[in-house]
């Protein structure tokens, strides 16, 4: 990431020292959110605490509906946002799983909600610490997902995510990560921006969908058919087939609506990150790369340092965005790299981390792709030191070398010797 | 009171739904929304309703309807008032929501649970038609002792819950009960309820043929059985006070109430019911008129 402040300064931007949680809340105040609704769980539940504290002190005129459960947070979301409001909202793990009938909803309705998550490891067992298992789990419901690596990031992106998300070409709702605790909970320097100037960048919503219009009669989200439906003199109707394609043409239009925000955004408000789609570190000049997101990504940084110190061409990638898939843009950036080392803090089990073996798929056509090794890390908190990093970019270059590459999945930082039972 | 010529002419549902003949939720929702009016959004889980309101490219409404998924139509509703809330537009639209049993009593209890206990400004009516019907007949919460359904085919072992009362420990300032074969009691309890600010439950029977296995014609007669029976009582609990509707009045005699067996006789569902079910349905219907009883006389 590069924070380069241009000159023109606005008098009204205030430093704030802030948890992730709170510059989240912060950024749904000055983005004047018209609706909440969430349910507490570890780690999120600061989110809506501030929010309720800022609408307590009049600092924020929204509606919070302090609901029974996550599954109903995201119904009263979608159908505030199909009655035309602003809306948002936040969870983590268990929470966003509990959602998960409602996400494919909103998304197939094209509501433009953002959901901040702050990510933490799924049950059984219990686990309140960090992984991304909560974030990656839900891919295939059709929201666009973004990952944020420090609180600055938090509070940039959410601005954008609305603007992303209530852009005309688009309508899709938004989902912005970040690793629980280690941002949710850690204070940073934070710059607020000038409320004039979010203004200007995110005006009012102009939805598609606004029920509060009752002169507008809308059956909204009735029972499709397989196939194309004749309305008489009234035309055709699209099919649940028709509708889905919309969505996927939406995902995939949407990468350069990202782009596009994320440029502006950068243009007022001074602040970048890598191209609105992933971060490099190191990596232009770079033949290893280490790819990798969030908390990972932070930690990768300072391998790479100490990596580049001792003679390795080593850089970062740090994904930023998730869904949609970047893959061209992955394919272009490393279509001349040499090795890339994955680490995954997530897992599709029984397979591979997600992030390696998504990689692996949108480099699979390249002429001379680069070799690519992924290893699982920091699972349910488990730290992930500096020495994990630079002991999995050495057995993976080794691999490399010998041409003797395991296919296995590779944990890096279990302590299977500590356990009584095994010894 | 109002007679059949207070009813507005316009209908707000068009003609030709896909409703089952005899159907007696269409009638509901029929009357019910000469009640409410115009200015009104309704929101709808899956159910029977769904299938009324037809396929895509359709609207066979003349207000507007947001589908949801089954166990969210408290939250939906929810949702839609704290929009027209922050809209300043939340005095003038009614928000109704209008579920089937199984979105009520089962699936939809929690949601509808908090959306009531957040005070919220709406009304939520259920259609009750004793099992999931648009599913294809399998017993849900609300299905009474004994009746078949593909999922209790010796009949259901258990009881009917009683969700009127449920709503009513939650201390809603209003919950009434209403039934298709009295029409204008189900317009007045709509009428009523929409005047009144906060959280309002209606529960009304909906007899069915294919799931209950009578001929569509029977619809009026067989909700007309429910209340002269005693099985059915029709009232209303308006801020914690209780008042038994007009029509079901005379049933505080228990002399004046017809036997349960001409309400279950004539339905197929009822076939194999056993003499000790019978038995326990006069009981329940007893006691039932018994508290009714008590609370008329306390109340009033």
């Amino acid at each position: 990431m590069t924070i380069t402040k241009t000159k023109n300064v606005k008098t009204e931007q205030r430093t704030k020292i802030l948890t992730g949680n709170h510059a989240a809340a912060h950024a749904f105040r000055q983005a004047k959110v018209g609706v909440v609704s969430a349910y507490p769980i570890t780690p999120q539940s600061p989110v809506v605490e501030k929010i309720a504290d800022f609408i307590a002190k009049g600092k924020l005129n929204a509606r919070f509906v302090k609901v029974e459960s996550e599954h109903s947070a995201l119904a009263v979301c979608c159908a505030a946002s199909a009655t035309g409001s602003r809306v948002g909202t936040a969870t983590s793990s268990h929470g966003l799983m509990f959602m998960y009938e409602m996400l494919p909803w909103a998304s197939g309705n094209r509501l433009p909600i953002v959901i901040n998550l702050a990510t933490r490891a799924t049950g059984a067992p219990w686990s309140v610490w960090t992984d991304h298992q909560d974030f990656i789990t839900v891919r295939d419901v059709g929201w666009i997902q973004l990952f944020c690596e420090n609180n600055q990031e938090i509070y940039d992106t959410n601005i954008q995510a609305f603007k992303i998300a209530e852009d005309p070409r688009n309508f899709l709702p938004v989902i912005v990560g970040y690793d629980g605790y280690i941002l949710s909970h850690t204070m940073m320097p934070v710059i607020l921006e000038n409320q004039a100037e979010i203004d200007e960048f995110l005006p009012p919503l102009k939805h598609h969908i606004n029920l509060s219009d009752i002169s507008v009669v809308k059956g909204i989200d009735p029972v499709t058919t397989p196939h194309i439906r004749d309305r008489g003199n009234e035309g055709t109707a699209p099919g649940y087939f028709e509708y889905r394609y919309a969505l996927q043409k939406a995902l995939e239009n949407s990468i350069n609506i990202i782009k596009e925000v994320h440029d502006d955004y950068t243009t007022k408000f001074g602040r970048s990150y890598g191209n609105g789609i992933f971060k490099t570190f190191k990596a232009d000049n770079a033949d290893t790369i280490i790819f990798a997101m969030g908390s990972v990504a932070a930690q990768a940084r300072v391998a790479v340092e100490r990596l580049r110190d001792s003679g390795t061409k080593i850089g970062l990638v740090s994904l930023k965005l998730f869904r949609p898939y970047p893959a061209k843009e992955l394919r272009d950036y490393f279509k001349t790299k040499k090795a890339i080392i994955v680490f995954d803090r997530d897992i599709g089990y029984g397979y591979e981390g997600v992030l390696s073996y998504e990689l692996k798929s949108a480099l699979y056509n390249l002429p001379e792709a680069p070799f690519i090794k992924g290893f699982i890390v920091g699972l349910g908190g488990r730290d992930i030191t500096t020495d994990h990093i630079i002991e999995g970019v050495k057995i993976a270059l080794k691999q490399k070398e010998s041409g003797i590459i395991s296919q296995k999945t590779e944990f890096l930082g279990l302590k299977l010797d500590e356990l009584d039972f095994l010894k | 009171m109002v007679n059949v010529l207070d009813l507005p002419e316009e209908e707000l549902i068009y003609p030709g739904t896909r409703a089952c003949a005899g159907c007696s939720m269409a009638l509901i929702y029929r009357i019910a929304l000469k009640a409410l009016g115009k200015n009104t959004i309704i929101t709808v889980p899956a159910s029977c309703l769904t299938v009324l309101h037809g396929m895509q490219g359709f609207c066979t409404t003349k207000v507007s309807v947001l589908h949801t998924p089954f166990a969210t139509t408290g939250a939906s509703a929810s949702g839609i008032v704290a929009s027209l809330e922050d809209k300043g537009l939340n005095e003038d639209i009614n928000v109704v929501a209008f579920a089937g049993d199984g979105g009520t009593v089962d699936i939809g209890i929690q949601s509808l649970s908090g959306a009531v206990e957040r005070g919220t400004n709406f009304i939520f009516a259920c259609y009750d038609n004793e099992a999931y019907m648009n599913t294809g007949v399998q017993r849900s919460g609300s299905t009474p002792p004994g009746a078949f359904s593909t999922t209790t085919p010796d009949g259901k072992i258990g009881y009917k819950k009683d969700m009127p009362k449920i709503l009513e420990a939650h201390g809603v300032p209003y919950v009434a009960t209403a039934i298709s074969s009295y029409p204008l009691d189900l317009y007045e309890k709509f009428s009523r309820a929409k005047e009144i600010y906060g959280p309002k439950y209606i529960h009304i029977l909906a007899p069915c043929p294919p799931g209950w296995g009578y001929e569509p014609k029977d619809s009026i007669k067989i909700g007309r059985l429910a209340v002269q029976t005693g099985f059915w009582p029709l009232y209303e609990v308006i801020e914690g006070k209780f008042q038994l509707s007009k029509d079901s009045r005379r049933y505080l005699d228990p002399k004046k109430r017809k036997p349960i067996e001409e309400y279950l006789s004539l339905q197929k569902r009822f076939r194999n019911i056993s003499d000790e079910i019978i038995a326990n349905y006069r009981d329940y219907i007893d006691n039932l008129w018994k508290d009714i009883k008590t609370r008329t006389k306390e109340e009033n």
